[in-house]
Parts: C-alpha cells; structure tokens; sequence
C-alpha cells in the first residue's frame, strides 16, 4: 500500500502510522466523558490524524497564495479554515490575521457603538466573557 | 489532569514529515504554518474522539472501538478516510495476528535449543576480537622501525 508509513514507537509496534500512538491516547483521555479505548481505536484515530494533517495541508496549498512562491503560510492554513466546510471547526484556532492598525480601528469603532447603546439604555456595561 | 501543555501536541518532526510527503517537492513551510498544522491536528484527536465517544454511549459502551472512530469520521464529513482506514485496519488486525502466530512459534524453538549452543557462540566472537587487536599492534611497531 502506497499510504502505508513506516514508523516505530518504543515497543516497536504500530508499523502502520508514524505519530506515537502513547500521545495520541494522551489527547483521547484528556476528553471528560471517555472511559476507555480500544487498542484499534487508537491506531484508527492515529491513522485518522495522519491522513488528516496530509489533507489540510493539500487544501490550504493548493487553494492558498503562497502556491506561487512554492510556500505554504499560515495565512494560506486561516483561509482553509474559514472557507471551506470541512475545516471549519478549525475557524477558532487558526484565525485569520490583521495589521494591528485595522484592529485598533475595529475596537474605537466597537466601543463608540457601545457607548451609543449606553446612551439609550441607563444600564451598566457588561464586560464580555 | 495533570497534563503538561506539551503533552497534547503532536512531535514536530513528525507532523513535518507528513506534511512535507503530502506537498510537492521544494515547497517551502513555514515555521508557524507546521505549529498551526500541528495545532488542527490534536483538536481534530478531541473532535473525532468526542464524536465517536458519542458513538459509543449510543451503543451503551464505555471503551471506544473501531467503529466508533469510522462513524465519528463519516459525521464529521470526512468520508474519503474511511477506504484507507479500513485497509489500514485489516492490515492492523493481520499483523496482530501474525505477531500472535510468531510468538507461539518462538516458544516452541526456544524449548528446542539448548543453552550450551549460545555459549560457544560468544567464545568464538571474543577470539576474533583479540586477533584484531593483535594485527593492530604488529603493523605499529613495523612503522616505528621504518622511522
């Protein structure tokens, strides 16, 4: 099979994906409500990750900037991950970037809406979680 | 938990090389390009094993399987992976049971062999060592006088 990597871990099992399948459980377990994992649940979600991190890549590649200079940038990464369906769930993690003079323009216009609202009502301003 | 924030990040090295098989050649990525990926790729862990967790409590069982995790991938729209985990499966379970079969078998080799065997074995290295040695120290001293 073309997609089959070569890896060892320390036991010098697990030929069939390279990422350490001991840090994978560590992130599994890490999630609340999971008791326990099967041996080939772990290997299936290693393996998942891997073919996942192949794809992310190719598409933000392919459909980013940086094609032209044969880079791949973070910017490219940000845009996957707002337009494209797939890797939406990705959107709060890798957001896009501004030049910090149109975010301090974002927020003066932000706290003037603010403080238009406070006119109207006689409320207090609640900070946002 | 006690978890060390490095504890749920993927190695470097590794996303890198995945990274670097999947595009072509001379493609250049940058620094903060591999710790996003890096990033996306533990969140998706949580993701696909919240998903398949709830999978699991479907099927009124508390250890995750294999199925849950290729259900988890068919909700989370990823279904060109299921044909490759699959394959990727089948070739898991074949060689836990090739390494199952080659370890009964090993048991019956090692009652076969006897201990004298491997003892000779070692005798004869040592020997080897020491001619090597001994030619070593022969061609120094031809040298000297040569001088």
């Amino acid at each position: 099979m073309a997609d089959v990597t070569v890896g060892k871990d320390k036991c010098g099992e697990q030929r069939l994906v390279s990422l350490p399948l001991s840090r994978i459980r560590v992130i599994m377990k890490s999630s609340p409500e999971v008791s326990s994992i099967n041996q080939e649940a772990l290997v299936l979600t290693a393996k998942a990750t891997e073919l996942f991190v192949q794809c992310l890549a190719t598409h933000s590649y392919r459909h980013g900037t940086g094609k032209e200079k044969k880079a791949l940038t973070y910017s490219d990464l940000a845009n996957a991950a707002e337009e494209s369906e797939t890797f939406q769930f990705l959107a709060d993690i890798l957001p896009k970037k501004i030049l910090a003079s149109k975010y301090m323009k974002m927020l003066k216009e932000k706290r003037e809406e603010e403080d238009e609202n406070d006119d109207e009502e006689s409320g207090n301003d609640e900070a946002e979680a | 938990m006690a978890e060390r924030p490095e504890d749920l990040n993927l190695p470097n090295a590794v996303i890198t090389r995945i990274i670097k098989e999947a595009l072509p050649d001379g493609v250049n990525i940058s620094k903060e390009a591999r710790s996003a990926i890096s990033r996306a790729a533990s969140v998706f862990v949580l993701y696909a094993t919240s998903c398949a967790n709830n999978f699991a409590m479907k099927g009124k069982r508390k250890t995750l399987n294999a199925s849950d995790v290729l259900s988890a991938m068919e909700e989370m729209e990823f279904q060109r992976f299921i044909v490759p985990l699959k394959e990727a499966l089948e070739a898991y379970r074949r060689e836990q049971k090739g390494k199952k079969e080659a370890s009964e078998q090993k048991k019956k080799d090692k009652d076969k062999k006897t201990d004298s065997e491997e003892q000779d074995k070692n005798r004869d290295e040592d020997n080897d060592e020491d001619e090597e040695r001994l030619e070593e120290e022969e061609q120094n001293e031809e040298e000297e006088v040569d001088n």
